[in-house]
């Protein structure tokens, strides 16, 4: 899917330069965004590291695997295939929790140390398993109590009432990640977990 | 209410800072030596996410530079006025999806050409904190882990982001 997405992308954007004779700005638009995507990667660097060591203190001292049990039952409904006492329960947990609270610094070394987690338990190493899908709809769907981005936009506009956009965005949030999580669910047999592949399939 | 949950956001990660090595204190963890070992992966995981994120952001970057963004507007311009979806926020609707940054420019602008208590400010505040900019969520996450075959995860982040827009358009329509 994200072959085609991918070549799609730049395929049409190179059709659309030929007919309204942007070529120089598709040249600008993929050499800046090959250097922002490397700045992100690199700003990540300092968080990443603080919250993996974070992260593992909290396991070491039981944190993460009390916050597993403590959801299983959600737990067992989203990801029937992580154990409760795995160290991926909790870890989606904390990451869960730091993205409905708008904690974006947090937010994402969180969620990728959940997709580590994950990972340890996924028999193919190159291809999302069904607990991957369901964690990263939940995540793009984020429910946010706190759109803080946006109501510093609007304040920053003259808005009388900033905060009306709370209520609103937890609404649409929510269905969207309801949405994100439910078809995750039901597509996942569309798109069969790979087995064992055999050898000559996966090269 | 809104006190309460600000003051939340603004001490959750100090006290969890202090509060994780202390439960690590509690149980006798070395909590300086566990804090390194888990710290040493943060450059790698960081690196490892690279070319993930240059592929995503190259192709949307040449996407946006061509000006193909218009093509796909005015294409859905028809379907949204059918539906009543409001056809200012068409462009933000697909932009959310593929850029942070370039959604976020697209939707202080409309608050500011409307509004910020106009119902389409509103709306397109909403719409932007409703859901996170999948292409990019989809590098970093799979990219940390090195996952290439993604499986359904774009379809599915895609319906969630679709549901995002026309909730946020309905909810606001039907709250102000």
């Amino acid at each position: 899917m994200l072959n085609y997405i991918w070549f799609g992308l730049m395929a049409i954007a190179l059709v659309v330069a030929a007919i309204n004779g942007t070529a120089d700005a598709v040249t600008r638009g993929a050499v800046e965004s090959a250097s922002t995507a490397v700045q992100i990667a690199i700003g990540l660097v300092g968080i990443m590291t603080l919250w993996l060591g974070i992260m593992r203190v909290a396991e070491a001292a039981g944190l993460v695997s009390l916050l597993g049990r403590a959801l299983r039952p959600l737990l067992r409904l989203l990801f029937p295939a992580v154990p409760s006492g795995h160290p991926a329960a909790g870890a989606i947990v904390m990451a869960t929790a730091a993205n409905m609270l708008g904690l974006a610094n947090a937010a994402t070394p969180l969620g990728i140390k959940a997709m580590e987690e994950l990972q340890t338990l996924n028999p193919d190493k190159d291809s999302a398993s069904n607990a991957m899908v369901t964690f990263l709809a939940m995540t793009t769907g984020s429910v946010q109590i706190i759109p803080a981005t946006m109501i510093g936009v609007l304040v920053a506009a003259g808005s009388r009432d900033p905060t009306a956009i709370i209520g609103t965005s937890i609404v649409a949030t929510f269905a969207s990640t309801v949405a994100a999580v439910v078809t995750a669910r039901l597509l996942e047999r569309f798109y069969p977990e790979a087995r064992m592949a055999p050898a000559e399939a996966r090269e | 209410m809104r006190a309460a949950l600000e003051t939340v956001s603004v001490w959750a990660i100090p006290v969890l800072l202090v509060a994780i090595p202390l439960a690590g204190i509690v149980r006798k963890v070395k909590v300086y030596d566990v804090f390194i070992e888990g710290a040493k992966e943060g450059f790698d995981v960081a690196v490892r996410i690279i070319p993930f994120l240059v592929g995503i952001l190259v192709a949307i970057g040449m996407f946006r530079g061509s000006g193909a963004m218009d093509l796909v507007t005015s294409a859905l311009r028809p379907l949204a006025d059918a539906t009543g979806f409001p056809s200012e926020l068409v462009p933000l609707a697909i932009l959310r999806s593929l850029t942070g940054s370039g959604s976020l420019a697209f939707t202080t602008d409309l608050v500011n050409t409307h509004g910020p208590d106009s119902l389409i400010g509103r709306m397109a505040a909403t719409l932007y904190g409703s859901t996170e900019t999948t292409f990019y969520v989809l590098a970093v996450y799979f990219g940390a882990v090195g996952i290439r075959r993604t499986r359904h995860a774009v379809p599915a982040a895609l319906v969630g982001d679709l549901v995002a827009a026309i909730a946020a358009v309905a909810v606001c329509v039907w709250m102000f």
